[in-house]
């Protein structure tokens, strides 16, 4: 079934009520901590209190005596018996050398390399008896200087050195584009607009911390995984194969209801490899919750980029040429996907909405003694977005152009469109975004409200973000060219039970996103039945058959669209059973809302019949059909999708205290088809509030000099909350994706890859009267004061609004 | 130690050392899992029950601290035969929750602010649901249920509901 017909059929469009609700709302749901296994262990982790530090000795024997415990493990328990933690995602230097990968043993082994480092596994009856267990266990270490700044990373002379494989710290360099033809357009341009911009690190804290339970059957030497976590096919995967060295089909992985993940439950953690692991050798199961502090410090964080870069322009403000410079932050080791995002999913992702021929883009990622750095809601597009989107406003600045303007004038406008940085559009209308944004968002009164705003004494801005991100990933082939070491298609399954009602086994796992129901309402509105006789499950290796899970904004275009073959394999099967029991050919029978009838008469049956018939095969053509109806599908896209939008913030600023407001935000998005309009919006509600709370809370700050996380706890990290934001208004565009067979595009990260430079636009809109070029995120109050201050060339007597001053950071521009 | 005290509508008597926490005693010694642990430290609402009518952090407060008291968990706001509560109606109704661990705590804190700021604005919506955080939702629903929810706690006729996939 194509796209556009697909969007046509019932329920489809339609705001249903989402099924999973009411265990949620009742108090019934299943989160990984709520599960209590028979013959149940604790486990807690001894980690390491500083960031660099060689361990010269691990003392158990006194933890070993303490009441409750049942075993303690540490590095040397480990040593050459399992792999490290593998990477998912080969970057090559441009010479085509690797990048530098090394070993990422599940505990230390001899080295600590970022505060909260696994150091010894402590397991007992209780928690409490474990974490006694856990303050007796002495290590002595011998404590080395700690790199925290990519900025510092960047200069060799640190004579820091994390991993022997690195001596310079530097993972890899990484470079797109033709960087002599970039350079000489360069030197032509009418006009070429800079900026230095930094991409705060982000901790992703969803509400539910981590949590795991390893679990082992001596009988049938069979290991259980509960974790929560957002692809529990991957997590077996790369646990059995590159850590374990365990037989698939002896692991069964369940992620039940998981409380968010954001990026940061797609990763394998040392955690469930050393509960799953452990789980034998004390022949017990042993459950690990991790503490909001244990989130902070050990759950991968995301963004962290200081970056250059350089627009060139001829005096109509075209934009001519791009050049990128950007050090990537990747914390202490490589997490799963972390090396692609600072590469593939953000230099990729630089052409934006506009027709800039060339581009030319460099990166260096660097160890740092930090948390790993991973894919967090974006994942490498929010940061290609902010500096691109930053730019721009800065060139319309520059140019005298309006923001709307210099986008309008350099917006794509033809597809399919090929663009220097790899991908290739299949679809879009960005003006016809950009021209609702600027109506809903009211923008002709703007220097009305702007008035309004002075009158009270403070300031006003305007800011546009114009975004554009790849979704849907990926094709497996193309993915492989590029360094992926997995695939990444995905499977479903449906099955018709006798009585026509279906359980749907989809390998996206819905962890906030409401596949539950949006699924559900894709194969009803397929099968024409009703949507309350379809179930979907998803999050356990055992029942669903394969999956490469949920990441990306990939579950509607790619696990709906494998859900969509198998669908297809249904309808060809109960055709022909149609066809027999209606003693037709298979070429007259059609099938639609629910019923099969034959070409031209009236003959008609209904899909329960055809259901039923399958699974009690009297009347039945058992010669040239298997009884039975249940079909599976794999799905690899062929090209990638891509919504895109345009985004208008307005703030208000206090010039007196630097606080700023958002005062209205407006999203037009273009997501293609849309199955839930309600889904679809909570989604976009929910990025935009993780996007806004970067540009204006959050911020991970560790201290440069000793590597301790200053921001480790909801009391130091800013989280958003309710007061902190207006009504947002949406809208969308709908240029359905050519290539997918819903014509879906995936929103789950829009929001937040579109909204900072939209709000910091809006802000240094606010500020320009003062004589403000430049902010970086978050624009906290503090800051926002302080560049009024110098902006505004004033002596800055007056003290600072109450704030802790932040020196350290592993952010920063590099000095000059 | 001992303590005994009333959880939804039951007496219940938790065995546990001094030093747990009214949350474990819940979750663990009474088994009602509804109610979650998103911090430890009193800062995000998940584990927010009602104590005497009146929302708590039951993070926060030693079981010890409530002997002889009435606690109501998420699982004791449904009426007996499973039909949910006004505010639970308008969280759904709404979509006022995405990946649902927030949810107890939010409903519970929803429904104290509700029954004693009753006719809240929105932006004193906002502000009371300072205690609670939320990661998936953008509070935009959330906000959009409270007041939904309050006025059908306020006049007592049920929540208008939409289809259910």
């Amino acid at each position: 079934m194509g796209a556009s017909d697909f969007s046509n059929l019932p329920h489809i469009g339609e705001a249903l009520r989402r099924k999973e609700d009411y265990r949620f709302l009742t108090g019934a749901g299943n989160y990984t901590d709520d599960i209590t296994l028979a013959n149940q262990s604790h486990a807690v982790f001894v980690r390491s209190p500083h960031a660099h530090a060689v361990i010269k000795s691990v003392d158990i024997a006194e933890a070993l005596k303490m009441p409750g415990v049942v075993g303690i493990f540490t590095g040397k328990d480990i040593e050459g018996k399992m792999g490290g933690l593998p990477c998912g995602w080969l970057i090559n230097n441009p010479d085509g050398t690797p990048m530098k990968e090394p070993m990422h043993p599940i505990l230390a082994i001899n080295k600590v390399r970022y505060v909260g480092d696994h150091v010894a596994m402590v397991v007992a009856e209780t928690v409490e008896q474990a974490k006694n267990a856990a303050e007796a266990v002495v290590v002595d270490y011998d404590v080395l200087p700690a790199l925290v700044s990519v900025a510092d990373a960047a200069k060799t002379a640190s004579g820091v050195t994390l991993h022997d494989e690195a001596p310079d710290n530097r993972c890899y360099k990484w470079a797109l584009g033709d960087k002599a033809a970039v350079d000489a357009v360069f030197a032509n341009a009418a006009h070429v607009t800079k900026l230095d911009l930094v991409n705060n690190r982000l901790v992703p804290n969803p509400i539910e911390p981590r949590v795991a339970i390893g679990s082992y059957a001596r009988g049938t030497d069979d290991y259980t995984l509960y974790v929560s976590n957002q692809n529990p096919h991957v997590e077996r995967l790369l646990m059995t194969a590159f850590v374990l060295g365990l037989p698939e089909h002896k692991v069964r992985v369940i992620a039940p209801d998981v409380g968010g993940g954001f990026g940061s439950k797609i990763f394998l953690y040392a955690e469930d490899v050393c509960l799953t692991w452990a789980a034998k050798q004390l022949n017990r199961n042993i459950k690990w919750t991790a503490e909001r502090s244990e989130c902070f410090l050990s759950d991968a964080h995301g963004r962290d980029h200081v970056s250059h870069a350089e627009m060139a322009m001829d005096k109509d403000g075209k934009f001519l040429a791009m050049r990128v410079h950007t050090d990537a932050n990747l914390g202490a080791y490589l997490s799963t996907f972390s090396t692609a995002v600072p590469t593939i999913l953000y230099a990729t992702l630089l052409a934006g909405q506009y027709t800039t021929p060339q581009i030319y883009v460099e990166v260096d990622a660097w160890f740092t003694n930090t948390a790993p750095v991973d894919a967090y809601r974006g994942a490498g597009r929010p940061e290609a977005t902010y500096l691109l989107e930053r730019l721009v406003s800065r060139c319309a600045w520059e140019m005298n152009l309006g923001q709307d303007e210099i986008r309008k004038r350099n917006f794509i406008t033809a597809f399919p469109y090929q663009t220097p940085v790899a991908l290739q559009y299949d679809t879009g209308d960005f003006h016809a975004c950009m021209d609702k944004a600027r109506v809903l968002a009211e923008v002709e009164g703007f220097a009305q409200r702007k008035a309004a705003t002075e009158a009270s004494g403070k300031l006003r801005g305007i800011g546009y973000s114009s975004y554009i991100e790849a979704c849907g990933i990926a094709p497996s082939n193309i993915a492989g060219a590029l360094g992926a070491r997995a695939g990444l298609f995905e499977c479903g399954e449906i099955r018709v039970h006798p009585t026509g009602s279906v359980t749907v086994f989809t390998g996206s796992h819905s962890h906030g996103q409401g596949h539950e129901t949006t699924f559900a309402q894709v194969v009803a509105a397929r099968l024409g039945i009703p949507v309350e006789n379809v179930d979907v499950v998803h999050g356990d290796t055992g029942r669903v058959p394969f999956g490469m899970g949920t990441y990306g904004s990939r579950s509607i275009s790619v696990g709906g669209a494998a859900i969509m073959k198998a669908l297809d394999k249904i309808e060809t099967k109960a055709k022909k059973i149609a066809a027999h029991l209606m003693e037709a050919s298979d070429a007259d029978i059609e099938f639609a809302n629910g019923e099969f009838t034959v070409k031209g008469t009236d003959k008609k049956i209904p899909f329960g019949q055809v259901a039923l018939t399958a699974y009690v095969p009297h009347n039945y053509p058992l010669d040239k059909l298997e009884p039975g109806l249940n079909e599976t599908a794999f799905y690899d896209p062929t090209n990638f999708t891509f919504p895109g939008g345009t985004y208008i913030c307005e703030v208000e600023v206090d010039k007196e205290t630097g606080e700023v407001r958002v005062d209205r935000f407006t999203a037009v998005d273009d997501f293609g088809t849309i199955i839930n309009p309600m889904i679809v919006e909570g989604q976009v509600h929910g990025g935009l509030v993780q996007g806004i709370g970067q540009a204006l809370l959050e911020n991970c700050v560790y201290d440069n000099e000793t590597g301790q996380l200053l921001t480790g706890s909801f009391m130091d990290y800013a989280m958003p909350r309710a007061a902190d934001f207006p009504q947002f208004k949406l809208d969308t565009v709908c240029t359905p994706c050519t290539h997918n067979p819903l014509g879906t595009k995936g929103c789950g990260e829009a929001g937040a890859i579109g909204s900072p430079p939209a709000v910091i636009n809006a802000v240094l809109d606010a500020l320009a009267p003062l004589g403000v070029k430049d902010l970086d995120m978050p624009a906290s109050a503090n800051r926002v004061w302080e560049a009024i201050q110098k902006g505004s060339g004033s002596d800055a007597q007056t003290a600072p609004p109450q704030e802790p001053s932040l020196v350290g950071s592993t952010q920063g521009r590099p000095a000059p | 130690m001992q303590v005994a005290f009333t959880v939804n509508g039951r007496p219940a008597t938790v065995d546990a050392p001094p030093n747990t926490f009214l949350v474990h005693a819940i979750r663990e010694h009474l088994h009602l899992t509804g109610t979650h642990v998103g911090c430890d430290t009193a800062q995000c609402g998940a584990c927010t029950v009602h104590l005497n009518g009146r929302a708590v952090k039951s993070c926060n407060i030693l079981v010890g601290q409530v002997a002889g008291a009435q606690i109501t968990t998420i699982e004791g706001v449904a009426q007996p035969d499973g039909t949910m509560h006004p505010m639970q109606a308008a969280f759904k109704e709404c979509h006022g929750l995405q990946c649902g661990f927030c949810t107890p705590g939010m409903v519970m804190s929803a429904i104290d602010l509700c029954t004693h700021h009753p006719k809240s604005s929105e932006s004193e919506i906002r502000e009371l649901l300072e205690g609670n955080l939320c990661r998936c939702t953008g509070y935009q629903n959330i906000v959009k249920a409270v007041q939904m929810g309050g006025e059908a706690m306020a006049s007592g006729t049920p929540v208008k509901t939409t289809a259910t996939a």
